[in-house]
């Protein structure tokens, strides 16, 4: 069986991965816009936890194997169609993940000075359709709207010590102009309470552990809560007895003099949704945010922020809204819910279309780590491994695969990057990053990489 | 070290390890599908095991950095450990180290995030 996956981050990766251990036979070629692999782990994953990307070395085997094949510069819904793919292929699985941001929907959201988080994150990863976002950061407080892992990794960037930032592969560009940021107080603001954060506990204390920093969380927002967390599940549990611990509890002496000492601070602000972004007297730029303070009603997860009626002005210079990523419509022959913003499937199985798939994000919406995904992938693939197994995919015919998507991409003036190709530019960027003593030099321009490759 | 390991199949595979083993890597090289994704760094929570009732107590307790991803790991119990934070002494003879069964839950209570 010819097989082909679209997306060549770890959905796309894992799912390829588990067909290819589990079926001795199938040939799996992988699709990716860019010229470069590995989606999010290269452009969402922080400079600074280098360990999490380890899983490139696990993609990198599957790319090499003799089944599995990868194509970059490829835009499937453009250089070639879904419905092409699967006149190629016995079966086509949609990885190709969350490619835009939820917006806030407030006025003033397109002054200067507000930016997605996800743009933010693309800025200093490198990704190329972000890399001239040139955030402004001449203001000393910044507001980031989400309290999710993508909101502590941005207030991370933004407060770290250069030190620490200089020997990651995070862009040589951002580094200039974090070396220049005025920005030395974050606040990151929430709809509802402690109890509903998304955040997780290990990149929380790695916050509150950050150098040169302070943590400001208010403990009246944490008072009154030791009997709502007796009784939730261990993660939940410890989590938000970290928070309160760093709210409520005396630091001890030494610690207290660092915190002291410290010359930028971050906090927690709840119950406060963004009505609306202020503008400065040209009416360009945005000066802050007025907020509608909230209450809860219901508990837990499933908890509704309800306003007051009550509002608030919070002043800042720089506005990143973190609240969630979105994935967009492929093609007019992919099922699309622009409700949920997923791929309507069950169990990986695209709804009314036999022989289309999908895994990762696209599938069940823009949340999770690597391990979920990697979870989720695994469950793709079984349905695909079942639908083999099963006789339900159309195998009477032999599939050209890339054979027959060759000529079309040819036709249209599309040229595929190749793995050795990526290799090429990978090796590229480590012995320019070398120099400097980073792990890589990211090159962000799509022309560079394809000239480097004599494209 | 004898230890037993039981796949997702629920299939036991007994393996003879030695003293000082990893045993994400000594899992890996039995074939076994215990992911380590980021490579035994305390980055992921990919090489999570149940860990044999008696045994469970004979291992160093885990470390804050463990605890902390062990939080993220899809259906947490009380034994659960990282594989690759796991080193085979002989105290550990005869232990089992189940895989969970991870297909469709990714949260231990069952919640499924919700718009709100």
């Amino acid at each position: 069986p010819r097989l082909c996956v679209v997306g060549s981050g770890p959905a796309g990766f894992y799912t390829a991965q588990h067909i290819l251990k589990h079926h001795g036979g199938a040939r799996v070629d992988i699709y990716e816009k860019l010229p470069v692999p590995f989606g999010l782990v290269r452009f969402g994953v922080a400079p600074d936890h280098p360990e999490v990307k380890n899983v490139i070395n696990s993609f990198t085997q599957t790319a090499r194997s003799e089944r599995c094949s990868y194509y970059g510069n490829v835009t499937v819904g453009r250089d070639v169609t879904v419905a092409e793919l699967r006149q190629a292929y016995h079966a086509v699985v949609l990885s190709y993940g969350a490619e835009d941001n939820r917006v806030l929907g407030i006025p003033g959201e397109n002054l200067d000075g507000v930016y997605s988080a996800r743009a933010f994150v693309g800025w200093y990863n490198g990704l190329p359709e972000n890399r001239d976002l040139k955030p402004d950061l001449s203001c000393d407080t910044a507001l980031i709207l989400g309290h999710g892992n993508v909101a502590l990794d941005v207030a991370r960037i933004l407060l770290s010590p250069l030190h620490l930032l200089r020997k990651t592969d995070i862009t040589d560009s951002s580094l200039a102009a974090l070396a220049c940021s005025k920005v030395k107080r974050v606040w990151l603001v929430g709809r509802r309470g402690p109890l509903q954060v998304a955040f997780t506990i290990k990149e929380l204390r790695e916050m509150i552990n950050l150098a040169g920093t302070r943590p400001v969380l208010n403990p009246a927002d944490f008072t009154g809560l030791e009997n709502a967390v007796k009784d939730v599940p261990r993660p939940r549990r410890r989590l938000t007895e970290l928070m309160m611990k760093t709210a409520l509890e005396k630091p001890g002496e030494k610690t207290a003099e660092v915190q002291a000492a410290a010359p930028r601070e971050w906090g927690l602000k709840f119950q406060r949704s963004p009505h609306e972004v202020l503008p400065t007297t040209d009416g360009r730029r945005a000066r802050g945010v007025r907020m509608a303070l909230t209450r809860l009603e219901g508990l837990g997860d499933s908890a509704k922020a309800i306003p007051t009626g009550e509002m608030e002005e919070l002043e800042c210079g720089l506005v990143l809204s973190s609240i969630g990523y979105r994935s967009l419509p492929l093609d007019p022959a992919v099922p699309f819910d622009t409700q949920r913003g997923v791929i309507p499937n069950s169990s990986g199985r695209v709804e009314g279309v036999p022989g289309l798939y999908c895994s990762g994000w696209v599938k069940r919406g823009p949340t999770g780590v690597i391990i979920t995904t990697m979870n989720d992938s695994f469950d793709t693939a079984q349905s695909v491994l079942e639908d083999l197994q099963a006789g339900v995919l159309d195998m009477s015919t032999s599939r050209e695969g890339f054979g027959a998507v060759e000529s079309i991409l040819h036709s249209r003036g599309v040229r595929p990057v190749s793995f050795s190709d990526w290799e090429k530019i990978d090796a590229a960027e480590v012995a320019r990053g070398k120099a400097a003593g980073k792990p890589r030099e990211k090159i962000v321009d799509p022309q560079e990489m394809l000239q480097l490759i004599g494209h | 070290v004898n230890v037993v390991f039981v796949d997702r199949t629920g299939r036991h595979v007994p393996v003879r390890g030695r003293v000082g083993d990893n045993v994400l890597h000594l899992a890996q090289r039995h074939g076994l599908e215990l992911e380590g994704a980021c490579e035994a760094s305390l980055a992921c929570s990919t090489c999570h095991v149940y860990v044999s009732a008696p045994h469970l107590d004979r291992l160093p307790a885990p470390e804050e950095r463990e605890d902390d991803l062990l939080d993220q790991a899809p259906l947490l119990q009380e034994n659960s450990r990282l594989g690759c934070q796991i080193l085979l002494t002989p105290a550990l003879e005869g232990a089992q180290f189940v895989l969970p069964k991870v297909t469709r839950n990714f949260y231990v209570d069952g919640h499924i995030p919700k718009p709100h």
